[in-house]
């Protein structure tokens, strides 16, 4: 890694003269970067219209948008994103036979690329449970009622590795979560929560990421706060992470009592946040500071 | 050495004294624009120390949404909130007062976190922790430190 990452700075050293016209027009952050391309294959849509559903904001954007030029470049090519070290690891796993059916994720779905389509749809409502399912939820029914395997831990790196094998065999496909029908009562009671101003503090998460998105908060550059990019390999901890690991982290920073990962409150969160990226692309794993 | 025992000792005193009287963050008065007419403690504010509580995260990290120029040495100024500076000619010490212990009372539905109260919160938490409290909340600034902080800002003139 770190030699392959080396060759390439010496590539782009000599690239450096060219892209610097470019660079300096761009400016810091954000609008101005050449747009996200992965493996010069897969277009990522940073930014979109705003699907009718949301009230506040006209063009949404992914996190992307706001970290550093050096950040964002760390995704355009998967062999510099160290959130696929994870997703390499879920490959095993999801070959490896486990529990008492003798079935691994493969004997039933063959490759992973056929789950292809399925993260830019999720959460979602499933019809059999009754209930609004998150990757996380499918991956842990597939695990204990078909393979009679254990259920990870919501949060577990071996859950959060696999969530993000799913979602990068989507990466590129527009986001389109369904909101209505038997979802729409769980999205209501997540945009409730979206708009509930928690904690000593008194924030809500639109109080950040809609009213202030783009402004600086101490140090951190405001983003929209939207999760097309979960998995998230974060600078910052050094691994990826997951939906309701941010989520947990923001409402902790109001000063307020948190909700567990996989509680129904960040259920319904999930689903109504992702709503709000409807039109970007399934862009996970991403790299975030 | 003999001296400055003497002196914490005199200065404790007087902290003790104000300890005994501040204005509970129920019982402060807001007029009907938001603004405190009396002090919440008696003892005057003491500006420097109100200038290192605005500048510490632990304390009431003001800088993490306002900038100001006499907050300098102290790196990294949000955005979130209006650059201070000249801050003093904008409000009387009553106003500032208001706005420091509870910006809602001027300002209906601010961002800005009310620094002296301690109820009316939906899952407060036990500070960072992510933890519910085991403890009555107190309020997220002293009244002192309220005082402080607005003999600061009352420094703050173009
Ligand atoms: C006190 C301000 C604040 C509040 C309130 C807040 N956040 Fe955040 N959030 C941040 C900061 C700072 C970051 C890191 C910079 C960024 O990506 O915006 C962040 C990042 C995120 C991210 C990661 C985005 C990415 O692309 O990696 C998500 C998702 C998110 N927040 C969702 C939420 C939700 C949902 C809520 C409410 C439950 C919330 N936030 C409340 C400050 C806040
Ligand atoms: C989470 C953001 C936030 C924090 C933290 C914050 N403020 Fe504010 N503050 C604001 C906003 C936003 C306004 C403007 C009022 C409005 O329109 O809502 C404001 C207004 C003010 C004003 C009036 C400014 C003017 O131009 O007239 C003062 C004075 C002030 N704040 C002082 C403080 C102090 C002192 C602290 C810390 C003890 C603090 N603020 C912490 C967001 C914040």
């Amino acid at each position: 890694m770190t030699k392959l990452n080396k060759s390439k700075a010496l590539i782009a050293m000599g690239l450096a003269v060219s892209s610097f016209a470019l660079a300096s027009v761009a400016g810091a952050e954000g609008h101005g970067a050449a747009p996200l391309v992965i493996n010069g294959d897969i277009e990522i849509v940073t930014n979109t219209a705003a699907p009718a559903h949301m009230e506040n904001i006209s063009t949404i954007q992914s996190g992307w948008e706001f970290r550093t030029p050096d950040t964002q470049d760390l995704q355009r090519d998967d062999f510099d994103n160290p959130g696929m070290l994870g997703v390499d690891d879920a490959r095993e796993t999801w070959a490896t036979v486990e529990g008492s059916e003798g079935k691994s994720c493969a004997s039933c779905h063959g490759e992973p690329e056929t789950l292809a389509g399925v993260k830019a749809v999720y959460p979602k409502w499933n019809e059999d449970a009754g209930e609004v399912r998150t990757i996380e939820m499918q991956i842990n029914a597939c695990r204990t009622e078909n393979m009679g395997a254990e259920a990870y831990g919501y949060s577990d790196g071996a859950m959060t590795d696999m969530s993000a094998l799913i979602s990068s065999v989507s990466r590129g496909l527009p986001v389109n979560v369904a909101i209505d029908g038997p979802a729409q009562a769980t999205w209501e009671q997540g945009k409730e929560l979206y708009y509930t101003r928690t904690g000593q503090l008194e924030l809500s998460c639109a109080n950040c990421h809609e009213d202030n998105y783009d402004n600086l908060i101490r140090a951190d550059h405001l983003s929209q706060g939207q999760i097309n990019g979960f998995p998230v390999y974060r600078l910052n901890n050094a691994k990826l992470n997951s939906v309701h690991d941010r989520f947990k982290g923001c409402v902790r920073d109001t000063r307020a009592e948190t909700y567990k990962p996989g509680s129904p409150e960040f259920v319904a969160l999930e689903l109504y946040v992702a709503s709000r990226g409807n039109g970007l692309s399934v862009e996970g794993p991403s790299v975030r500071n | 050495m003999k001296i400055s025992i003497s002196l914490a000792a005199a200065l404790a005193c007087v902290a003790g004294i104000a300890a005994a009287e501040p204005v509970a963050p129920a019982e402060v008065q807001y007029d009907e624009y938001g603004a405190v007419a009396q002090s919440l403690t008696g003892v005057a504010g003491d500006p420097a120390n109100g200038k290192v509580i605005m500048g510490t995260k632990s304390k009431g990290n003001c800088v993490s949404c306002h900038a100001a120029a006499g907050l300098a040495e102290f790196p990294f100024h949000g955005e979130v909130g209006p650059v201070l500076d000249g801050v003093g000619d904008r409000w009387n010490e009553a106003e500032m007062r208001g706005i420091v212990a509870n910006a809602k009372m001027t300002y209906e539905g601010t961002i800005m976190p009310a620094f002296y109260k301690t109820e009316g919160y939906i899952r407060p938490g036990d500070a960072y922790t992510g933890k519910a409290p085991t403890e009555p909340l107190g309020p997220l600034l002293s009244a002192q430190d309220i005082e402080d902080v607005v003999a600061f800002l009352l420094t703050l003139k173009e």
